[in-house]
């Protein structure tokens, strides 16, 4: 069995009086495609949140390939390897495809404010690679045709791909996707699956927030489902699929 | 039609003196949200360090093109240490706080700098040392001096600088990012402390050359200077639509122009009720019609391309 490559520990948020999570344990293997499923509300985008430092959970805390997460620094969190997109697509969205996935290479590259002013040869030459890079990851993606389009021209497929692509293009070890099936046709969901699995292949472990349990069953190694912000069950999907409290938990009953 | 002509030739230089200034506002105001009421008295210090340092070596003999370059280098690290240590001490502490507290804050760090400058500089108006020697021109009936070229040259060419810097390199990116988005660019590994730092780095360098500029035009100075500056590059950076780099640029350049033309035909228009002594009201106007009629600028939308 590979190792764990991300271990959330007892984590627990509030929002005044709602727990939205409540001692929160699992663990993510290297390699694997997880999956993170649970109704509405039940805690997954909180999860995602305190991960990668926009929140900082009221207890417990994340332990990244070996080594604690500092709550509260989401500069950190991509720099050790976290990349995320979002339920509702936060792009730059006056900013070119291109500069969005160049925008994600800076926490790879170093090229500081003197060197910008100065235009140090070093800095151009970076300056050329997270172009190319960023070009590159435009065409895994493949909207590369779109590149100098601002990303809020682009249709809402490809604003998700374009997501994607910014969130690799900081090299992550782990790849949260949340939602990232929501509003898509059976043509595009279809796409999408073909996508995750080439992430996936090359060697990103990811997790996935999805709505879609076809998609979760079909693509996960592993899935956790949450409910009133506690984990019911982690588990493979034959099993987890057959659970009564998960049925439970689904159907309201 | 001579008057005319002479108006816009004042207003163009008075003006982008005013768009390098804006542009310090306008940069903080786009990434932070934040309007630095604290920036025309880091202008002013410019200005203030300028005569000290560049007066002292020509009083010691040094040639002046030497002193001069010698008083714009120290003015430009002065006021750069001045907005990163404002930064640092006064706003970032208060970054979560509501946004009044900065605003209040900001005029704290106003009145600090123009009690702290009249300690070091005392009260009376200070003579500018003349940097660059007096030459005149004149083209159709309009007259002008190789210092207002020299003003109007210098702003346009670090302005372009500035966008090159904004549009083109990595730091820009992660400016424009922030702007738009300050906690998904932090996602992006964007560190959001330094883009901050750099918008007040940046924009208080620029203030310092504009503070040597309006140091070398007018020839004089005073520790109060920075106050009617500052509404007034604000008032070009709403004008613009604040948060908006271009904006800003073309605000500071058609403030100018309007104040000019008004200080020109103000008597005129008055029947000489109101003398030229009166043009400050034309930026207040400006201001207030702005306010009242389109408060989101020439090129200011909610969304905009702000950094």
């Amino acid at each position: 069995m590979s190792k764990v490559l991300l271990e959330a520990r007892a984590v627990a948020k509030h929002f005044g009086g709602v727990k939205a999570l409540r001692d929160v344990s699992l663990s993510i293997r290297e390699g694997e495609v997880y999956g993170l499923i649970g109704p509405n509300g039940a805690g997954k985008t909180t999860f995602f949140n305190c991960m990668t430092g926009l929140y900082v959970p009221d207890g417990g805390g994340f332990v990244f390939d070996g080594q604690p997460l500092v709550a509260d620094a989401p500069d950190q969190a991509a720099a050790r390897g976290i990349a995320r997109t979002f339920q509702n697509i936060r792009l730059f969205a006056n900013m070119t495809a291109l500069e969005n996935v160049m925008v994600g290479r800076h926490v790879r590259t170093k090229a500081g404010v003197l060197g910008a002013m100065l235009q140090t040869k070093a800095t151009r030459d970076e300056e050329a690679a997270i172009r190319q890079r960023a070009m590159d990851l435009l065409h895994y993606v493949r909207i590369e045709d779109r590149a100098e389009d601002l990303a809020k021209n682009l249709s809402y497929g490809d604003q998700r791909r374009l997501e994607i692509a910014r969130a690799l293009a900081t090299e992550p070890r782990l790849l949260c996707l949340d939602e990232p099936a929501a509003g898509m046709n059976g043509t595009e969901t279809a796409e999408l699956r073909d996508l995750i699995d080439g992430i996936r292949r090359d060697g990103t472990t990811i997790l996935l927030i999805e709505h879609d349990v076809k998609l979760v069953m079909g693509l996960c190694d592993r899935v956790a489902v949450l409910d009133y912000g506690a984990l019911v069950i982690e588990d493979v999907p034959a099993v987890v699929q057959k659970d009564q409290r998960v049925i439970e938990a689904y159907l309201g009953a | 039609m001579d008057i005319f002509l002479q108006q816009i030739i004042n207003g163009l230089v008075q003006g982008s003196i005013y768009a390098l200034v804006a542009l310090g506002y306008t940069m903080v105001y786009g990434i932070m949200g934040l309007i630095n009421f604290a920036h025309g008295e880091v202008v002013m210090i410019g200005t203030l360090v300028t005569i000290t340092v560049a007066g002292t070596l020509i009083k010691a003999g040094m040639p002046v093109v030497f002193a001069g370059l010698a008083g714009v280098s120290t003015s430009v690290l002065v006021c750069v240490a001045l907005g990163w240590g404002l930064e640092r001490i006064a706003y970032r502490p208060l970054r979560n706080a509501p946004r009044l507290t900065p605003l209040i804050t900001a005029i704290g760090m106003s009145i600090v700098l123009q009690n702290l400058a009249m300690m070091i500089w005392g009260r009376n108006y200070l003579t500018f040392p003349s940097l660059l020697p007096k030459i005149n021109f004149e083209v159709a009936g309009a007259h002008f001096t190789a210092i207002q070229v020299i003003i109007v040259v210098l702003s346009a060419a670090t302005m372009g600088g500035l966008l090159a810097l904004i549009y083109r390199t990595r730091l820009g990116m992660a400016m424009r990012a922030t702007a738009q988005n300050p906690a998904v660019a932090s996602l992006m590994g964007v560190n959001i402390n330094r883009v901050i730092a750099a918008a007040f780095v940046i924009g208080s360098a620029l203030g310092a050359l504009a503070g040597v500029m309006v140091g070398t035009y007018y020839e004089i100075a005073h520790y109060q200077m920075g106050f009617m500056l500052g509404l007034k590059a604000f008032t070009a950076a709403v004008l613009g639509g604040i948060g908006n780099l271009a904006g800003a640029m073309l605000g500071g350049v058609l403030l100018g122009i309007i104040e000019a033309l008004g200080a020109g035909y103000i008597g005129d228009l008055t029947g000489g009720f109101l003398g030229s002594h009166y043009q400050d009201i034309f930026a207040f106007i400006v201001l207030i019609v702005v306010l009242m009629f389109k408060p989101s600028g020439l090129f200011g939308e909610k969304t905009g391309d702000r950094a």
